[in-house]
């Protein structure tokens, strides 16, 4: 679906930010509009998604996976095997190639787990612009090798230490950064969150995994899958996947939140399972909040879903009942995890690990001509290091 | 009197006194409730025109590390915007300035725009001011706070193009905050770049008072962008005497709005274009 005109999908969404970004929102909606219709401009994110990241990412069916698990068959869409190893990448390259249009010579991006940074360091380096990256202080231990690697790109990585020093503060402190270089910088959100447009146009830069997984499945299995799953932290894999099947009434679409320790500890990042609506980066959304609306930390093993709002769009799917939204707790997205690395030699991102753990669930429940379609989002390479801790291992 | 005549009361007292308006600003529980109340009355005394209230918010995305870190501190001590409405209540008979609240859209939200509105002009607020609240999406809180006369004063930035200063200003109560400079909260090298020219646009658009605020801490600072506007807004310089003396901040506080609030005053900032 499109928002409307001020950006809001059914009551979510719209541009609750300050008067110094509006014009630069403004000027936004005007070049993605335009670009929009542009045929050049759409073969150039082709072109670029097709020699540069490696598009389209094939689907696989996870044959030794679904054998162990019994019931529905589960086919895995590989955006892992994306350049810079996740579904990232597909956004940058639409963002930082508007940007040059639109003649801004620097651009910012938060990031959590650091996929999105990587990803915007690459496609900077690769167009020559550029790059500061905000990443919480807590996010940048946890995810040193990512760090590591926005610099190698030639990125300038900044820690940011106020608040919880997670994901949300680092979109504080892009704001910032934003608001005071509105004027020559392009601020480039990594997820379906933000102001209008970011909601409708990382979704539209996402939307070639549900196109492709789409046509993947109808040639592989000659039907649509039954379930498409996905996880969500801010939302963009899960939307990118579930936006071509909106209006295939048969197929259930499940999105996964991170449910940290639990729904019941309060230590999880489940808005859409567990807040209320509120005001938050720009958008009216789901949001995990204490009663005087004050933005409350959250807790999940996977950096990438750390994030106490969601997507304007997850908010009206979720009231109008096309999505349903479950949760995975941090346990349950480990040992889908392992499971994966031992079934399939594949070592998932733990983000796409609790898509995975739903899938899990599911597929005993249903019958074996039924097929699942999981989005594996991300590679885990980054996670060894989390996962090693969990396991008590110490990798030095 | 409603909040909107306060204000309008306020502006024409100065306006008689050929002076320009003195907004401070502190965040509400920094350090605790009973000092802001002490620093308001300090404030008051002190020849503030009208002071502006910080509601904390988790996520202050348009203040800088000074205020931020007052939020931090009064979200410590569990402020939240009921006691800070309690607190405008046990002030507002002893100062004479008009209270206005600064907070980000959420905490008002979450509260209910018209129970906020209601309660807010009931305790004495005179205007909010909220800024992530652009005009385009500022309809519904308008509308609760025009049933009870509170003014929702809007920000202009130097960024604004005309036919936004024409819709900012049309929906415009009590006064237009003009936002000196592109960015965040916070003391700045130089604040006069851009306020001139903001200022003269915003004024062929309304008659409404022009005030400016962000990065304004000293009195040079404050005479210079004072000549092109109505009043300015002096917070971080403020929070940060509060940050580095807590509860013992009340004379440097009153110090610094005696001083600034005297350079407003006195002629050297008269002869701007609307002086």
């Amino acid at each position: 679906m499109q928002p409307d005109s001020r950006g809001y999908f059914g009551a979510y969404g719209g541009t609750f930010v300050p008067e110094t970004l509006m014009p630069a929102l403004e000027e936004l909606i005007e070049a993605y509009q335009k670009a929009r219709q542009d045929d050049d401009f759409q073969r150039e994110v082709e072109y670029y998604l097709h020699h540069y990241v490696g598009r389209p990412s094939p689907v696989y069916f996870a044959a030794a996976l679904s054998r162990q698990i019994g019931g529905a068959r589960i086919f895995l869409k590989r955006e892992d095997l994306n350049h810079t190893g996740a579904h990232k990448i597909n956004n940058t390259i639409g963002q930082l190639l508007l940007a040059r249009r639109m003649g801004k010579q620097r651009i910012v991006a938060e990031t959590g787990a650091g996929q999105h940074g990587v990803a915007t360091a690459t496609v900077a380096a690769m167009l020559g612009m550029k790059c500061v990256v905000y990443m919480g202080k807590e996010d940048t231990e946890r995810q040193s090798l990512n760090v590591f690697r926005m610099r190698l790109l030639g990125a300038e990585v900044v820690e940011v230490c106020s608040g919880s020093g997670t994901l949300k503060d680092a979109m504080n402190e892009a704001m910032r950064d934003w608001v005071t270089n509105v004027r020559d910088t392009f601020y480039v959100i990594g997820s379906v969150a933000g102001p209008h447009p970011y909601p409708m146009m990382v979704r539209d830069f996402q939307a070639v995994i549900g196109r492709e997984a789409r046509r993947q499945m109808l040639e592989q299995t000659g039907a649509l899958p039954h379930c498409v799953v996905a996880c969500v932290g801010g939302g963009s894999n899960s939307m990118g996947i579930f936006h071509a099947f909106l209006e295939d009434a048969d197929v259930k679409l499940v999105g996964v939140e991170a449910g940290g320790l639990g729904l019941s500890s309060g230590k999880h990042a489940a808005p859409l399972n567990a807040g209320r609506p509120g005001v938050l980066h720009g958008s009216y959304s789901y949001l995990v909040q204490d009663r005087y609306g004050q933005v409350t930390p959250v807790h999940s093993i996977s950096a990438g879903l750390d994030y106490p709002g969601v997507g304007p769009e997850h908010s009206y799917l979720k009231d109008n009942g096309r999505v349903h939204y479950a949760v995975a707790t941090d346990q349950e997205a480990l040992a889908a995890f392992h499971l994966l690395c031992r079934t399939e030699g594949i070592l998932p991102a733990l983000e796409s690990s609790h898509a995975l753990s739903e899938a899990v669930k599911l597929a005993p429940q249903m019958e074996s001509h039924q097929n699942i379609l999981v989005c594996l989002s991300g590679r885990g390479d980054k996670d060894v290091h989390t996962v090693a801790r969990e396991m008590g291992v110490d990798l030095g | 009197m409603t909040g909107v005549q306060q204000l309008a009361e306020k502006f024409a007292l100065l306006k008689k006194r050929s002076e320009k308006a003195l907004v401070t600003y502190i965040t509400a529980g920094d350090p605790d409730m009973q000092t802001t109340g002490r620093l308001v009355l300090a404030m008051d005394r002190a020849g503030a025109d009208i002071i502006e209230l910080g509601v904390p918010f988790s996520d202050p995305s348009a203040d800088g590390p000074v205020i931020q870190r007052a939020s931090t501190r009064a979200l410590r001590n569990h402020t939240n915007p009921a006691g800070i409405l309690k607190l405008v209540e046990e002030v507002r008979e002893k100062v004479k300035t008009p209270l206005v609240l600064m907070s980000y859209y959420n905490p008002i939200l979450q509260y209910g725009l018209n129970a906020f509105c209601a309660d807010a002009a009931r305790a004495g607020v005179a205007g909010l001011i909220i800024p992530d609240l652009p005009v385009e999406e500022a309809g519904p809180l308008i509308t609760e706070a025009d049933k009870v006369g509170l003014a929702l004063i809007p920000l202009a930035a130097p960024t604004s193009n005309r036919h936004r200063l024409a819709k900012i200003t049309a929906a415009a109560r009590g006064f237009i905050y003009c936002v000196t400079v592109t960015g965040i909260t916070g003391t700045r090298q130089d604040v006069t770049g851009e306020i001139a020219r903001l200022a003269g646009q915003v004024r062929e658009f309304t008659d409404l008072p022009i005030v400016a605020g962000f990065g304004i801490a000293t009195t040079d600072q404050a005479a210079a962008v004072a000549r092109y506007c109505d009043g300015v807004v002096v917070g971080s310089a403020l929070v940060r005497l509060v940050e580095e003396q807590g509860e013992d901040s009340l004379q440097s506080v009153a110090g610094l709005t005696r001083q600034l609030k005297g350079v407003l005053s006195s002629a050297q900032v008269q002869f701007g274009k609307n002086g």
